[in-house]
């Protein structure tokens, strides 16, 4: 029995291994679930069914999804262009800190301007907060897995010193900045729903990535680049060039997810603007194993476990870390899983005869 | 003469890797006192041979045994266990470390060090050995040689009666290996066992008392070396030539090059540094390919024709000299300056001049997307279209959007091929097009690399395969360490001429030419 490299992906294979990847998942969680005192039956139901059986709660799942939504094509656009962008979490600090200083400086403007230039400033400020590692990894050949990571914290810490000096809230003292001028609150469609048109901007996003990656020059490409930058080089691609374009949409899209966290939901910045968005926005393209329309699906399961999990833990005492434990146990087997995309395994049938 | 119990011996040893025959039924035995040289082309199966002795590599079938009593060596553990040392061309040697403290890494103990009772042992070896080695000497500030050195006392530090060396010399500049010779004429003095891996046909004479000679994978003859003469070494290892009739079949369709066909490309000078205190990589070459003309590169594989393939093909940059293309400077032009000047590549790594994971279509466009462009958009339809022609016309057996990185590797070498005739290229430089293809893609390959040098093409055709330079060739250069050893007339030139140059001796000391019957000794060209 051995592995041997497929020429050709049947259609059938991917949706069949996403349902083996949860199969198996549900079966390794299974086993601490009962261990933390719960009956696994009632808990999966809890983590993947029941917030979406009620209209109101799918919107809590959609309202959770949205910013993993942006990290998750964030990491996505970088890692197809074979720039591991880890940033994504100061990136979208960044674009939150950058719509808030918005607001702030230009109170006066009407929705129609003041929800793009929000939204822009957000977009520029990931790409900004990206920009030194990118070219520092395009230029100098610095890693920048080790560059992006390390300027998270700076950005939770530059949040952190506004929010305890200048932009302390003069009213309450709270660490959290004043609430922004209503125009630059982005609408929420349902009445009586937090879910707000950040959605609608991500899902924009996703549809503009994915025409970009299969249709343009541009995306043949940067996938090549991805893919192998060596043979990129060879066949007169500028790797450098695209590699930093990979990067610094990566980075803006992750700045416009901050901003959006700032203007539809939260509509003030506070220190939790991010609740490690950026780093699960890993973890979904990954699931997603980078395909676009996927990591849809990926952010939207996520969510689920997550709004799941609080429900889990209140009804059935389990630790709300277990959400967590889901995922994670999620993104391992679909890391394994995934390797079947790309090989098929020779031999087996003989196995099973040798048996019989 | 009786001889002595063999050190070691190898039996009936085979090995296969997938379809390839890497050692077929090999028996090869070491006496003390001795250096056994095995001398063969590269792929001929001298590493394979001595990684299985070395436990690197488990053999399909045979016997290792040692003194006369059969052991079984899995492992390099076991091999030093048994007396077997080896010094690779790669070195294992923790650079920032001191020489001591490296070679007391090979003993495994729990113990607490004893430094001072190794430095006594090291310096032993020194002693014997008759070099001089600083051990406290920081690894990574020897030379070359120095830490070929430090490999050797490693070895015998841990006891090894039998030495393996393979390719000592590929490293070193001729006074180091000098030196080396001369260390590895103390060793079997003292009774050690050498096993001598090489190529160079100057250095078995010099040192080996008797010598084995591999060809794919067999040996074809073991004798003393005091009774062979190079020219028959030679033969022995680049084989008859059974181009002769393939080249028959091609000289009636195809005419000789005109004499006054225009140069297309032109190398001149090029020379690339080697690392820091490693002699240069390429060394001034000069070399012309006309119009309608295929020249050849011939050499043993890692004297230089990848480097140079590397400089041609815009991927590295030379340290001196110049690259001209019917008359357009591409000294140092990026890839896609290289192509729209009109030079194709075919080379040697075919996965890494692919993108094994875009389809055959997406592939076959890459080099020039701008021609398959509409606005920022793609023109898919254009691209699948392309695709199906030169499917068609290079009887490709894929689907435009198969994966290219699982098609086998003639379909894949004739996706390269189409990608590179399509454009209709002035020159092309292509290296190894045929290895690892069976007979009827390589057969195909050769064909439409000769419909274009009857289209007026330039190639620089680089090759380790003597019978598909003698099929292609219409003039051979050699090249050996980097430099050009002579360029020879492909249809009036002795394979036996063509081995020695390989091995080092120029086109102009040829024995053929000057009328001497002994190899030159080394090491009077310029350094």
């Amino acid at each position: 029995m051995r592995l041997s490299p497929r020429t050709h992906v049947p259609r059938w294979l991917t949706p069949f291994l996403a349902v083996l990847a949860l199969g198996i998942t549900l079966a390794l969680t299974a086993g601490p679930i009962r261990l933390a005192g719960a009956n696994p039956g009632a808990a999966f139901n809890y983590y993947l069914l029941r917030p979406l059986t009620s209209s109101y709660s799918i919107l809590e799942v959609f309202l959770a999804a949205t910013p993993l939504l942006f990290t998750g094509l964030a990491a996505l656009v970088a890692f197809r262009s074979g720039y591991y962008n880890i940033g994504g979490e100061g990136q979208f600090i960044a674009g939150a800190i950058a719509a808030t200083a918005i607001a702030g400086a230009l109170p006066g403007l009407p929705a129609v301007l003041a929800l793009p230039i929000g939204l822009a400033g957000g977009a520029l400020a990931g790409a900004v907060w990206g920009l030194a590692p990118a070219l520092l990894r395009v230029r100098r050949g610095i890693d920048e897995v080790v560059t992006t990571l390390l300027l998270n914290p700076v950005a939770l810490l530059l949040v952190q010193g506004l929010l305890n000096g200048p932009w302390r809230n003069p009213d309450t003292g709270f660490p959290e900045s004043a609430p922004i001028p209503a125009a630059y609150e982005l609408p929420r469609p349902i009445p009586g729903a937090r879910l707000h048109a950040g959605i609608i901007v991500a899902l924009l996003i996703a549809l503009a990535i994915w025409i970009t990656l299969r249709h343009t020059t541009l995306g043949l490409e940067s996938r090549a680049v991805g893919l192998s930058p060596h043979a990129a080089a060879f066949s007169g691609i500028r790797v450098e060039r695209t590699m930093l374009k990979g990067a610094l949409t990566s980075a803006a899209i992750a700045g416009v997810g901050g901003a959006s966290q700032v203007m539809g939901l939260q509509h003030r910045l506070t220190g939790e603007v991010s609740l490690g968005f950026g780093y699960t926005g890993i973890v979904v393209a990954t699931l997603a194993a980078l395909i676009v329309p996927a990591a849809i699906g990926a952010a939207v399961l996520i969510a689920t476990i997550t709004v799941g999990a609080e429900s889990a833990a209140r009804a059935l005492q389990l630790p709300p870390q277990m959400g967590r434990v889901m995922t994670a146990t999620l993104l391992l087997v679909t890391v394994c899983i995934v390797l079947f995309r790309r090989y098929r395994i020779v031999g087996w049938r003989r196995i099973f005869r040798r048996r019989t | 003469m009786s001889d002595p119990t063999p050190l070691v011996e190898l039996r009936g040893i085979h090995k296969r890797f997938g379809d390839v025959i890497a050692s077929d039924d090999v028996s090869l035995d070491v006496r003390p006192g001795e250096v056994h040289a095995l001398l063969g082309e590269n792929g001929a199966g001298k590493t394979t041979l001595m990684r299985i002795l070395y436990g690197l590599s488990a053999a399909d079938a045979g016997t290792i045994e040692v003194l006369g009593r059969p052991v079984s060596i899995t492992s390099p553990k076991d091999a030093l266990r048994h007396g077997i040392g080896m010094v690779t061309q790669h070195f294992a040697l923790v650079g920032p470390m001191s020489v001591i403290d490296n070679i007391l890494l090979t003993s495994s103990g729990l113990g607490p060090l004893d430094r001072r009772g190794a430095r006594a042992r090291v310096l032993e070896v020194v002693e014997h050995l008759g070099v001089s080695i600083d051990p406290n000497a920081i690894v990574e500030e020897l030379s070359v040689g120095e830490q070929q050195r430090v490999e050797i006392i490693k070895a015998l530090y841990q006891g090894a009666k039998v030495l393996i060396l393979d390719e000592p010399t590929a490293v070193l500049v001729p006074q180091e290996s000098q030196a080396l010779l001369e260390a590895v004429r103390r060793l079997t003095a003292e009774g050690l066992g050498v096993v001598f891996i090489s190529h160079k046909l100057h250095e078995v004479a010099a040192i080996s008392q008797r010598v084995s000679v591999l060809r794919h994978g067999r040996i074809v003859s073991t004798m003393p070396t005091a009774g062979a003469s190079p020219a028959e070494l030679a033969e022995l290892m680049v084989g008859r030539s059974v181009a002769a009739v393939l080249r028959e079949d091609r000289r009636v369709t195809s005419t000789a090059t005109a004499d006054d066909a225009p140069a297309l490309l032109r190398v001149a000078g090029v020379g690339l540094a080697g690392e820091s205190g490693a002699k240069p990589l390429l060394n001034d070459i000069d070399l012309t390919v006309r119009s309608g003309e295929i020249l050849a590169l011939a050499g043993v594989s890692g004297n230089g024709q990848r480097e140079l393939a590397d400089v041609l093909s815009g991927v590295r940059r030379p340290t001196t000299g110049s690259v001209t293309l019917d008359g357009t400077d591409i000294t140092n032009a990026s890839p896609r300056s290289l192509l729209e000047a009109g030079l194709g590549r075919i080379p040697e790594d075919r996965h890494g001049s692919v993108v094994p994971d875009l389809t055959v279509a997406e592939n076959l466009v890459i080099e020039e997307v701008d021609r398959f462009r509409r606005g920022p958009f793609l023109d898919h339809a254009g691209i699948r279209r392309h695709a199906e022609t030169l499917i068609e016309r290079f009887a490709i057996k894929a689907a435009p959007q198969d994966r290219i990185g699982g098609l086998s590797g003639g379909n894949m070498q004739k996706v390269l091929l189409a990608r590179v005739l399509a454009r209709e290229p002035k020159a092309i430089v292509v290296a190894q097009p045929t290895r690892g293809l069976d007979v009827g893609a390589g057969e195909y390959v050769h064909q439409q690399l000769l419909e274009r040098r009857a289209g007026g093409a330039a190639i620089l055709l680089m090759s380790e395969d003597l019978d598909e330079v003698h099929a292609l060739a219409d003039r051979i250069a050699v090249i050996f360490e980097g430099e050009i050893m002579g360029v020879v007339d492909a249809e009036t030139t002795s394979r036996a001429d063509l081995g020695l140059m390989m091995a080092g001796i120029r086109a102009a000391e040829l024995p053929s030419v000057a009328g001497a019957s002994a190899v030159p000794p080394r090491g009077e060209g310029p350094a």
